[in-house]
């Protein structure tokens, strides 16, 4: 019998949880089960896989082995009662919040926050009339500033996109708490390796899978992780507490418990957006996760180099890397992250938009690219990329500078990542005077 | 860990009961005690329903306490409210049942302290759907976290 009393460490769960060999064949990596359907043993069966009243695979849309091998390790090693995946970080981000939300609901949102999800927020409020109130989260009063009764979800990010800014989680989730609200906090930065926002409090995790998950760039996915722990029945969220009228009547939360929310994620909200995760792409996941905690702590000394190091440097302003010993964020890195705050961070150039765009343009091993959480190591120039339609007024209000660079500094050894970006700062001097 | 959450004391309660005597087993099909009763049937349990308002749940007999069962209960699993736990353990206790088990959101710890002073195992605020598919295996299609951790193949 298998001995259910040990706690397992985080590498021994990072690399076992949620697959272990086949039953049938013994094979010892995760199968890709590359299929749409499932045959059902009988009638009886696939009526009760229907009513949710067994367990049981019926439709890749749905449910699939390999996707729920990613599924639980992420789940596992988050603390968390379980996990549903989705076709990406914004797919999972749309399927909580059409979960969560009824129309005319309020939500706190850190002002800091990753463009595609502001974006995302902007739509669905259009859409769905929520209302948004956007959140200072550097400012310790801010979320009661903006926190009502009416409130339904805080949503925040642990270590945000580009700014660096992080997240204080205690704070955030009593203030969550005291009005019966959940605190969703996007992980994605951090990794569970680096910080498991459950255990501070949060109520649910999402993640694009995207970055340091599978760690290599290769696959586009996300996911939600629920701690099981949030009370549905308070009230606020009839959409789980009360019949479903997609299950004939059904109580999410009363019948599957810590489950609840996770049982309608999957078969209600991914069911009907049919935003489903490839089993090919959960295999390269499961694959990637096996050695997050060993690239993580490469990630983190690599980009702690490169930020001291860019802080000495001329021509460069400022360096926004949290654990930098100046940083305002040190305190929270501190209680928070104590393994390291990640390893993307951003820093101005002092030669502006076109210093920014000469020193792209001399680098040659870092890769010009609009991704993060890679083994290779990445930049970007928003001023000449994503916000190049912006005046550089209009950029700073937007908070990004006109020579504001962001780095995901990789697995490379570090000697030759700074052999490349002094080749890029000395193009980007070049013409300083001018720009 | 919650003593009343103990892994060891669920493990040998899922692998080695066979009856259960479900309390407050609901014939209707939306309720959760009966799609725990359904699924333990399913599983090769015995079921026994124990519930005063019905006659035959599941196809089963159903009786109005545990003193009226005419057989050895191996687990007393509890779907009624936390004050009417204390009884229904003391009852567990005089009938010789093996263990109590206290599903999701029932609290007692009284009922919990007269079953474990009788030397009875109790689990207390789980599911015994959840904790047998944990371990014998299909929880994990669903993406939840089963904790197992092995690689060793399956038996």
């Amino acid at each position: 019998m298998d001995d259910a009393s040990r706690e397992f460490g985080f590498n021994t769960r990072a690399v076992h949880a949620g697959q272990r060999p086949d039953p049938y064949t013994g094979a010892s990596a995760t199968p890709i089960y590359q299929t749409a359907g499932f045959v059902f043993e009988d009638t009886e069966s696939a009526s009760a896989y229907f009513n949710l009243q067994e367990y049981g695979n019926i439709y890749s849309r749905i449910m699939n082995p390999t996707v729920a091998a990613f599924e639980e390790r992420l789940a596992n090693l988050e603390g968390g009662a379980g996990a549903v995946a989705f076709a990406s970080g914004l797919a999972a981000q749309a399927g909580l919040f059409f979960a969560l939300l009824e129309p005319g609901d309020r939500i706190a949102v850190a002002k800091a926050l990753y463009g595609g999800s502001t974006a995302q927020l902007n739509h669905l409020a259009r859409k769905l009339q929520i209302d948004l109130d956007w959140v200072d989260m550097d400012d310790p009063d801010g979320w009661r500033r903006s926190v009502t009764t009416g409130t339904k979800m805080l949503f925040a990010e642990t270590i945000a996109n580009p700014g660096g800014n992080v997240l204080d989680i205690e704070l955030a989730a009593s203030v969550a708490h005291e009005v019966g609200a959940p605190l969703v906090v996007d992980n994605t930065f951090a990794t569970p390796y680096l910080c498991r926002p459950l255990e501070f409090g949060a109520d649910i995790v999402i993640h694009s899978a995207t970055k340091f998950l599978v760690g290599n760039g290769t696959t586009i996915a996300g996911a939600v992780v629920d701690s099981g722990a949030f009370d549905w029945s308070n009230g606020r969220f009839p959409s789980i507490a009360e019949p479903s009228t997609a299950y004939h009547g059904l109580k999410f939360h009363e019948t599957f418990g810590v489950y609840g929310l996770l049982m309608k994620l999957r078969s209600e909200t991914l069911r009907d957006f049919g935003a489903v995760l490839a089993p090919f792409n959960a295999f390269l996941l499961v694959l990637g996760m096996e050695s997050l905690a060993v690239r993580m702590d490469r990630h983190v000394a690599n980009a702690l180099a490169v930020a001291e190091w860019l802080c000495e440097q001329p021509g460069v302003g400022a360096v926004r890397h949290p654990a930098l010993r100046d940083s305002p964020y040190r305190p929270l890195v501190e209680r928070y992250l104590p393994r390291g705050a990640g390893s993307v961070f951003s820093f101005d150039l002092e030669s502006g938009r076109e210093g920014g765009r000469r020193f792209i343009e001399a680098l040659s091993l870092w890769s010009h690219l609009a991704n993060v959480g890679d083994t290779k190591s990445l930049v970007i120039h928003p001023a000449s990329t994503t916000h190049r339609q912006l005046s550089d007024d209009e950029l700073v209000a937007s908070g990004v500078a006109p020579g504001t660079v962001r780095l995901s500094v990789g697995l490379e050894d570090v000697d030759d990542l700074l052999w490349d970006l002094e080749r890029g700062l000395r193009a980007a001097r070049g013409s300083a005077v001018t720009a | 860990m919650n003593e009343l959450q103990d892994r060891r004391t669920i493990q040998e309660i899922v692998l080695g009961a066979h009856t259960v005597a479900i309390v407050g087993l609901s014939a209707s099909e939306l309720r959760a005690s009966h799609f725990v009763g359904y699924y333990l049937q399913r599983h090769g349990y015995r079921v026994i329903p124990v519930n005063p308002n019905e006659e035959h749940v599941l196809g089963e007999q159903v009786y109005p306490s545990l003193r009226e069962v005419p057989e050895h209960i191996d687990v007393v699993d509890v779907f009624r409210a936390p004050a009417a736990v204390p009884e229904i353990a003391q009852e567990a206790v005089e009938v010789g049942a093996g263990a109590l088990w206290l599903q999701f959101g029932i609290i007692s710890p009284e009922g919990a302290r007269i079953a474990q002073e009788a030397g009875l195992p109790v689990v207390m605020d789980r599911c015994l759907k959840v904790e047998h598919a944990r371990l014998l295996g299909r929880m994990h299609w669903m993406g939840f976290d089963t904790g197992v951790i092995a690689g060793s193949r399956p038996r």
